[in-house]
């Protein structure tokens, strides 16, 4: 049967008030692009996110598993859940199952207490809190972009720039990643979802 | 062991290395980190210069086995001096890039190293050349190659602009050397730069503590 192959480049970044989340659309069996329009944008609660990369089923499996108990959790609490908590659920199924699993994760959102925030748990089940995340195979093109060009204090509309422009580098250079840039706002106010389609992406004259 | 701990680094043929050559307006420059390391666990020099000078104008960098990539300069090396006597002139860039493709496509089967190329000649000006590991040979404006070099690729597609100044050029090529030196744990220690003209070619070296810093250092 086609294996589902972990191509993709996914992205998270916190601005004071809220956080930036992208991904591009594309997943690969082989040569084949089974999906072209991919959501790998998935939510979790109301006010957090998670980007998934890696075996698209372990992912999903592992974000309706986190769904579900942070639903539960949050009923318990009667109040809405904190991004820390969703992330140490996704960390603490990635480690505990780390043989089996093939997942890398980046969840973000806002909450009350500590505003927008970022947690990243990569392939083996570390967890920790970043002010920008990039991840899947088209991550690695765009650590020198992102290093180069992440300010602190950056606005929202400044942030979307940012991950607009980081995933089109990394959708252009790597074979796996592709299609249109699917970008989510999270803040207090809720969630802003935008599409941008592969006509309108930003362009770069390169060689 | 966890097999799937290994991510994002890049495995196969090229050693630790990120190496880049860029045009810009009127004359060329070619830039390497300057680590030589055993897979990723031990530095065994700090200040390896792995740019190599193939004739007055034109230097060379490797991407691959460093053994390798001495034995097919030298042998470069000798055949372009040979050439220049011939023709009573410098050889052109694209000469000394094709005698590496020669040797990389003729020995395709025992290499692993890859070439990128970069001078000065009178008939075209400044050029950059890749010889990729099959024997493949491409002119581009930049390249860039090396592990460390896939930390960079969307950094350098999204500064480069055709004829930069030298200083503009300078610029770019030490951040890009930063930032893939930052992120790549066999590139490192201090960026070798040669910046080639009409005039001369001027080794400029930037030492660890004036390496560009970004947000996080």
């Amino acid at each position: 049967p086609p294996h589902w192959s972990p191509g993709t480049t996914i992205m998270a970044v916190e601005f004071d008030g809220g956080v930036v989340m992208g991904a591009d659309s594309r997943t690969t069996t082989g040569a084949y692009i089974a999906n072209r329009v991919t959501d790998k944008l998935t939510p979790i609660h109301e006010r957090i996110f998670c980007c998934r990369s890696g075996s698209a089923a372990d992912t999903q499996a592992i974000a309706d598993s986190v769904t579900y108990q942070l639903g539960f959790h949050s009923i318990e609490l009667d109040e809405p859940p904190q991004v820390q908590t969703a992330a140490n659920l996704f960390k603490e199924m990635c480690y505990r199952y780390r043989e089996e699993l093939m997942a890398g994760i980046i969840v973000a959102g806002w909450d009350k207490r500590r505003g927008g925030q970022v947690y990243t748990v990569p392939v083996g089940g570390m967890m920790t809190r970043q002010p920008v995340s990039v991840g899947g195979s088209g991550s690695t093109y765009i650590y020198g972009y992102v290093d180069s060009n992440y300010r602190t204090g950056m606005s929202r509309e400044e942030c979307l720039q940012f991950t607009a422009k980081a995933l089109s580098l990394a959708m252009e250079r790597d074979g796996s990643s592709g299609g249109v840039v699917r970008l989510a706002v999270i803040s207090e106010q809720g969630v802003d979802r935008q599409v941008i389609l592969g006509n309108q992406l930003p362009r770069f004259s390169a060689a | 062991e966890h097999p799937k701990m290994s991510g994002s680094q890049v495995k196969g043929v090229s050693t630790g290395t990120t190496i880049l050559a860029v045009k810009y307006r009127g004359g060329v420059i070619i830039g390497s980190d300057s680590r030589a390391s055993i897979g990723g666990d031990y530095v065994v020099s700090k200040v390896v210069n792995k740019l190599i000078q193939v004739h007055d104008r034109i230097f060379c960098c490797i991407a691959g086995s460093l053994a390798d990539a001495q034995a097919v300069t030298k042998m470069a090396k000798f055949q372009l001096s040979f050439l220049s006597i011939q023709m009573e002139s410098p050889p052109l860039v694209k000469a000394a890039a094709s005698v590496l493709k020669e040797l990389c496509y003729r020995n395709k089967e025992e290499l692993q190293a890859g070439f990128i190329t970069a001078g000065w000649d009178k008939k075209k000006g400044p050029q950059v050349y890749t010889v990729s590991l099959g024997g493949m040979l491409v002119s581009q404006p930049f390249t860039i190659a090396g592990s460390g070099s896939t930390y960079i690729y969307g950094y350098v597609d999204a500064k480069y602009k055709p004829d930069m100044s030298r200083e503009e050029c300078m610029q770019f090529a030490t951040n890009a050397l930063a930032l893939a030196m930052g992120r790549d744990n066999v590139s490192g220690g201090i960026i070798h730069l040669v910046v080639i003209t009409e005039d001369k070619a001027e080794h400029v070296i930037v030492p660890g503590n004036k390496l560009p810093k970004f947000h996080d250092e």
